[in-house]
């Protein structure tokens, strides 16, 4: 039994099952985050003082990692773009870059991490901290999440280009979308925790 | 793969295909199914299981209730000296049953039955589709679900027993808590990633794989009030999980996101970093539960609809006004939260806010109600046993609703706020409210599922049985409330003065609960007896109206022989010269 | 399944596509440059959220609306995210707005 509109897109809304499901998600993903930057602001304006981000993190580290990060969202929809231009073989070197600079940011953040707690700053030390560490620990499980599935399309995944490309270019587009959802969220963690 | 328009795959022209499929195995048939109507029941059962063990807690509790300090003859032996000495209920056990008979009813009781267990099972049928959109994802979303009881469960036994925080685990008390509120914690997560996968199902099903000519107003109720609710679950949860991650962190990291600086436990200042604010708790608790509340409720509306429409033979009158305000409902449901926080030490500016917000979404909670009722002038009513759940819900949720009002208006919830008052309105809504929605549901929809009727002389008397004993078990509690008796006091308020009055009241919900449960008895046993015993059926034994009784009873897998289509509206009863009594919407 | 004639448009369609995505890129790094060198001039906090926040603001548009295609979307998919945009910013707010609105805060 198949389920219409898998690859296929319904015609009175120009979707597929798959982009629509994506998209709820990333919606429930944007209040999943929306709650803790709204921690963040309570926490923050409720406390007498507040530390500088450049006072406890490495700004110049961060930044290169959002260089990795939005550079991997480039070689994504690069990847993205291959399948559609039916170029099997430049997508897998862009996929594969992707997860390659999704484990260089890790790598980063392992270091930051510690660094940190080499120098006694845990997450108990303070809210600044307890804030940091959560924000960017729940952003590196969905780094984690996302490298996974990519790796899957990059190798045991990518036997469906053979049978249904069409399938596998919308299933590639879709975890892209996740992707680029987790460089968004950067986008706005960088700047609040590290600049501010 | 082809340009189609898009008309369902009809297991028919893949017979050739089919023929060469193997026959699933048990588990993968049964256990492991990617089937909606496996799952949904698989949820629906399980769903069950876990109300009556939460209504058990409760009954356990109301002994203490009744008869605060007594030793609780045979059972409370068997509890252990841990919980009940002598037999005798220590008040941290009557508080982790409280917590977890809240926890179990909304969250491992009512949601998965109303919308993992009816959702899952009816919607797709209901809009002539072959599944759900993501069938696996549906299966994943059950296993989820499962594991998350299951840690629930398990809680029971770890040291110092499980939650007994209340279901709404305040901090601090709840940061401090023994090691059972970590698994709740974990087992909250386990549920709530149930709900997202289930919303995001129900959504794109709902938008994608409906029938051709089935148009969002030629929805049935049910439908509508199941995708309102999934974007509830799937915008309202996440902040109570990122809640449930702080409050991990707060207890197993040592962080203060909810501890206030200076608090001191037992005489001992709390040796943490501080800063923190247990309001914040609050704020995202109750982000998720008032949206939680109309999750709870809107299905069962939703089953209402059905049935009355079904049952009087007439269209429902006001469907596009009762779909507005559906709508709107599920809209203000997110802005009305801190109603629950009141007492909190809010400013009047933003008590205003919240009260007025609370205030207008009576409104459309009124429309349908009223439009329900007016539902049934003029109708030629049938007093099956659906009908009598789905009629008993209606006043019910009525006075549930109507004793909402001074809860929401901040003045006059100084003295309501957390008494018997609050359990009474709630109760209302839940209990003689969605629960009679799910039981009507249930009797309805048994004949699609397994091809038999459940009995009619035991559905009457699990109905009348268990309309009067709500009615006794919650009634009084809202003298007890008025008469300023706090909630979650483990002695129902014996050592207090002004409740001397009315603790005799206690007495009255406790039998009012223990008959109550001599009421489920016929349920139970018409539901197992009727599979081989009941009444055998067609596929249209209630001559309705909606897609679902076109499937052959029980649907096979991919649901219908032909893929339907929609021809009108979902409640054309009675037409005025027509052939036929009813015009069903899968008909030419 | 698809004419060649659909398949020309579709590649050309991809190699504009292609120059937005490279655009794009060049436009966040400089952005990304930027906002760290603002951070540097140490402003007062509500100028320097302010400043901040917009620079994000258009970041975050770029990728939304390029990398993910959001800026050719399909008016479903507007609606669903206008709603968790508004539910978005009650959450962000409301709470931080009531804490300052309490009986605790003086004057």
């Amino acid at each position: 039994m198949e389920i219409p509109y898998t690859v296929e897109v319904r015609r009175d809304t120009g979707l597929t099952n798959g982009k629509i499901g994506i998209w709820l998600f990333l919606a429930s993903e944007v209040m999943l985050f929306g709650a803790l930057f709204a921690s963040y602001i309570l926490i923050r304006t409720g406390s007498p003082t507040w530390p500088r981000g450049d006072s406890i993190l490495n700004v110049p580290l961060a930044t290169f990692n959002t260089i990795v990060l939005i550079s991997s969202s480039v070689t994504m929809v690069m990847a993205w773009a291959s399948l559609k231009r039916n170029r099997f073989g430049t997508f897998r070197i862009y996929l594969g870059s992707t997860v390659l600079l999704g484990g260089v940011f890790l790598v980063v953040k392992y270091f930051e991490y510690s660094h940190k707690f080499e120098n006694g700053l845990f997450p108990s030390t303070n809210n600044f901290l307890a804030l940091y560490f959560t924000l960017t620990g729940l952003h590196m499980l969905h780094v984690i999440g996302g490298m996974v599935v990519n790796a899957y399309f990059w190798g045991p995944g990518a036997k469906l280009w053979k049978t249904n490309p069409e399938w596998f270019a919308n299933r590639v587009e879709n975890s892209g979308l996740f992707w680029h959802f987790v460089d968004l969220v950067w986008i706005f963690l960088f700047p609040t925790l590290y600049l501010l | 793969m082809s340009q189609t328009t898009g008309t369902v795959a009809a297991p028919g022209a893949h017979a050739s295909h089919d023929a060469h499929h193997e026959e699933l195995g048990f588990l993968r048939k049964y256990v492991f199914s990617t089937d909606h109507k496996v799952i949904g029941i698989q949820y629906a059962v399980t769903g069950l299981l876990f109300l009556f063990f939460g209504f058990s807690l409760m009954m356990l509790m109301r002994y203490q209730l009744a008869y605060p300090g007594a030793a609780l003859p045979l059972i409370g032996k068997l509890l252990g000296e841990s919980r009940m000495p002598g037999g005798i209920m220590l008040p941290d056990f009557y508080n982790e049953l409280g917590a977890m008979h809240g926890t179990i009813m909304v969250f491992l009781g009512v949601v998965p039955l109303a919308v993992g267990g009816f959702g899952n099972f009816v919607l797709p049928l209901q809009i002539g589709a072959p599944d759900m959109a993501f069938p696996k994802i549906n299966m994943v979303s059950y296993q989820c679900f499962f594991l998350g009881g299951v840690t629930m469960l398990a809680s029971f036994f770890v040291p110092g027993g499980a939650a007994q925080s209340g279901w709404t685990s305040y901090a601090p008390l709840a940061v401090i808590a023994s090691q059972g509120q970590t698994f709740w914690l974990i087992g909250m997560i386990f549920l709530i990633t149930s709900s997202l996968l289930g919303a995001v199902n129900f959504i794109t099903t709902t938008i994608q794989l409906r029938a051709k000519g089935l148009t969002f107003m030629r929805f049935p109720f049910f439908v509508w009030a199941q995708f309102v609710t999934s974007f509830l679950l799937l915008l309202a949860f996440p902040p109570l999980e990122a809640a449930g991650i702080m409050q991990l962190m707060d207890r197993l990291a040592g962080t203060s996101f909810f501890l206030p600086s200076g608090l001191v436990v037992s005489g001992q200042v709390v040796a943490n970093a501080g800063g923190g604010n247990p309001l914040l708790w609050q704020h995202l608790f109750w982000f998720l539960a008032h949206p939680e509340v109309y999750v709870l409720i809107l299905p069962a509306m939703g089953i209402v609809a059905e049935i009355i429409a079904n049952n009087t033979r007439k269209p429902l009158w006001g469907y596009k006004p009762m779909v507005y305000s559906l709508i709107f409902l599920g809209f203000m449901s997110f802005i009305v939260w801190a109603h629950h926080m009141f007492m909190t030490g809010m400013g009047t500016a933003m008590a205003a806010f919240f009260q007025t917000t609370t205030m207008i979404i009576s409104i459309p909670s009124v429309v349908i109600l009223t439009a329900l009722i007016l539902s049934l002038w003029g109708g030629s009513i049938r007093y099956n046993t659906p009908m009598l759940f789905a009629l008993g819900f209606l006043p019910m949720f009525g006075i549930g609703g109507l004793t909402g009002l001074p809860l929401g208006l901040n003045v006059t919830d100084i003295p309501l706020h957390d008494t018997y008052y609050v359990i009474a309105h709630f109760h209302y809504v839940v209990a003689p409210g969605t629960i009679f929605g799910l039981f009507a549901g249930i009797y309805y929809w048994y004949p699609k599922a397994t091809g038999r009727k459940m009995n009619e002389t035991l559905g009457k008397i699990h109905f009348w049985g268990s309309l009067i004993c709500m009615n006794v078990i919650f009634m009084p509690m809202f003298k007890l409330g008025l008469a300023g008796v706090s909630r979650r006091l483990f002695d129902g308020g014996a050592t207090y003065g002004f409740a001397q009055p009315v603790l005799h009241l206690n007495v009255v919900s406790s039998w009012g609960a223990w008959i109550m449960a001599l009421f489920q008895l016929p349920f139970i046993f018409n539901f197992f007896w009727s599979i081989r015993h009941g009444e055998k059926t067609g596929d249209n034994p209630w001559e309705a109206t909606t897609i679902e009784w076109s499937a052959p009873s029980p649907p096979p897998h991919g649901n219908f022989v032909h893929a339907p289509q929609a021809y009108r509206g979902p409640y054309e009863y009675s037409v005025p010269g027509a052939a036929k009594g009813f015009a069903p919407q899968f008909e030419a | 399944m698809t004419s060649t004639d659909h398949a020309v448009d579709h590649a050309a369609d991809i190699d504009r596509h292609v120059k937005i995505y490279v655009t794009v890129f060049v436009a966040l790094m400089a952005l990304t440059i930027i906002t760290v060198a603002i951070s540097r001039l140490h402003l007062p906090v509500p100028e320097a959220v302010t400043i901040a926040l917009i620079v994000a603001v258009i970041k975050g548009s770029l990728v939304a609306c390029f990398f993910m295609h959001l800026i050719s979307e399909k008016k479903l998919i507007y609606a669903v995210l206008a709603l968790t945009v508004a539910f978005f910013v009650a959450l962000l707010f409301l709470p931080t707005l009531t804490h300052f609105n309490g009986f605790w805060i003086h004057g």
